[in-house]
């Protein structure tokens, strides 16, 4: 190694460190701020709650025994929303690329539902599959399923646009094709429609248990607005803000183990 | 001398909402058995599209191809196409790529896989069976497509530009060693270039395209034997260089 390169080396290392180093420090500068608004009495604790306070209603929460049933719940709303939304998702891009008839016909139709609040159809869910985690799930299905068919759908038609010729030229059905070509060529966008997914399902499921649940993180916040229990509300949130953070890094992980065997040319 | 391809008075258009693009009008040719051949024409002239059609992959407006005596749907077995790109699937390995046409047509059994794994080995790329395309250099990944379409035991050879993707010398190289494999198994071919030296050094006959809708305008018969490398250095080489380069020259001419 030359010395021009240790020192580059040295150089990224220590920008590392400092970006490590800020981000910390603004985490501690956001919560000793958030206490220090309520203890000086510049904000009113019973508004923002306090990091102290939140710790102790999570510790409450677990003694009463209610903590990881409320946090399954709503995990377990999301993983099947989301689980399910994807599956069908993508099964749903693979029929339109397949009978690119039904994608043309069904194009504007895709386009309308997309850019719909998919919120708007809570009350229409909950009366079709009745007031309970179903409507959860179903909301949660529907919001993801919409951008996971997007954005695959396109995956696999630029996909295809790349890799027919070769399958032409090689003699391959539509379906060879599809199973050997497209769909392979198309794991990177699958992977990154799973992020957005993932994500969206996290909205249907909160946006579900806003409007029906009786446990889950939903719940909690609005149950927890509804009786001026702030801290109930920020504690909801600060477990919220982990549990999508986790999943996020684990999609996004297994993203860039598949990801890279499926890499692009 | 028994013929291999035959297209009789061929024309082909495209068509699109707001234009229709006549690539092909009028053209005939003839490729023998075994017989080497080299297309040559400015770029945009219709040479792929005359391989698609071959290729059986779009139907002439009118006019014939007979490939080894059929329709092109009907000999499609027989046929191998080379792309511009190696377009190898990057989460294939060598190996499994070179087997894909194989796979394709359901014909993968013992006996074509050793076939293919022996060309693999003959043809340098034995030690990279397990490797994946990304980790093999331009003219490698060539060559594994070629072995690709060989593996399928084709007959009439098309290729597309194969090697204008590649830098000079690994072009130079590859242009022997593909030459060779095709002239020592026989293979009839049908090569597209825009690189003059490249149709001389490889083919036993250069028919020069005229500018779009695509016909023959002018046929050259190389005459030259020995290696691509040997006849760049034959006396014959300027001389039909120089023809081919003033037949090229004069179409632009009349272009403008
Ligand atoms: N799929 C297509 N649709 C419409 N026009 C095309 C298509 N493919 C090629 N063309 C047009 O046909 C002409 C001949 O194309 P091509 O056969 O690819 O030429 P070459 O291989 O000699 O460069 C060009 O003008 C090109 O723009
Ligand atoms: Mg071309």
């Amino acid at each position: 190694m030359s010395a021009e390169h240790a020192d580059y080396l040295r150089k990224l290392k220590r920008r590392t460190r400092l970006t490590r180093a800020l981000r910390t420090a603004l985490f501690i500068l956001l919560i000793l701020a958030w206490d220090g608004a309520g203890r000086t009495g510049l904000l009113d604790p019973f508004i923002i709650s306090s990091p102290l306070r939140v710790v102790r209603t999570v510790a409450s929460l677990y003694r009463a025994g209610e903590l990881f049933g409320h946090i399954l719940t709503t995990f377990y709303e999301t993983v099947v929303g989301f689980v399910l939304g994807t599956a069908l998702g993508v099964l749903i891009a693979a029929v339109l690329w397949f009978v690119p008839l039904f994608e043309r016909v069904l194009d504007p139709y895709l386009v309308v539902l997309n850019a719909l609040p998919k919120i708007a159809l809570g009350p229409i869910l909950i009366v079709w599959v009745g007031a309970g985690p179903e409507a959860i799930i179903a909301m949660a299905l529907l919001v993801s399923t919409v951008v996971t068919v997007m954005t695959v759908l396109a995956g696999f038609i630029e996909a295809g646009r790349d890799k027919m010729r070769l399958f032409e030229t090689l003699g391959a059905t539509r379906t060879q094709a599809f199973f050997k070509g497209v769909l392979p060529a198309s794991v990177p966008t699958v992977m990154s429609a799973l992020k957005i997914s993932v994500g969206m399902s996290w909205v249907g499921v909160i946006v579900g248990e806003y409007l029906v649940s009786r446990r889950g993180l939903g719940y909690l916040i609005v149950y927890g607005g509804q009786v001026f229990k702030l801290d109930l509300v920020m504690a909801s949130i600060v477990i919220l803000c982990l549990l999508a953070a986790i999943m996020y890094y684990a999609v996004a992980f297994a993203e860039k183990k598949i990801g890279a065997r499926f890499g692009r040319q | 001398m028994e013929t291999s391809l035959r297209l009789r008075d061929l024309s082909f258009s495209y068509h699109e909402p707001r234009r229709e693009t006549k690539a092909i009008e009028g053209l005939s040719l003839e490729v023998g058995k075994g017989e080497f051949v080299a297309i040559v024409g400015p770029s945009g002239c219709g040479k792929t599209s005359v391989l698609s059609l071959v290729a059986g992959l779009y139907a002439p407006s009118s006019g014939e191809v007979e490939v080894l005596g059929m329709p092109p749907a009907l000999a499609r077995k027989r046929i191998g196409y080379m792309l511009q790109r190696d377009e190898l699937l990057e989460w294939r390995t060598i190996e499994k790529n070179v087997l894909l046409g194989l796979e394709i047509r359901r014909e993968l059994n013992g006996e074509t896989r050793k076939k293919a794994m022996e060309m693999l080995e003959k043809y340098g790329l034995g030690e990279f069976r397990r490797h994946y395309p990304n980790e093999l250099s331009g003219g490698m990944r060539q060559k594994a497509a070629l072995i690709r379409t060989l593996a399928a035991s084709p007959e009439l050879l098309l290729l597309d530009e194969p090697f204008s993707a590649l830098d000079y010398q690994t072009r130079i190289g590859l242009e022997e060693e593909v030459r060779s494999i095709i002239k020592q198994g026989g293979y009839t071919a049908l090569l597209v270039t825009h690189d003059i030296s490249e149709a001389i050094c490889m083919s036993d006959r250069v028919l020069v395209f005229s500018k779009r809708p695509a016909r023959v305008k002018r046929e050259f018969v190389t005459g030259l034997a020995g290696s691509a490398i040997e006849r760049r250095a034959d006396p014959g080489f300027p001389v039909l260089f120089d023809s081919i380069w003033k037949e090229l020259k004069n179409d632009e001419r009349g272009a403008c």
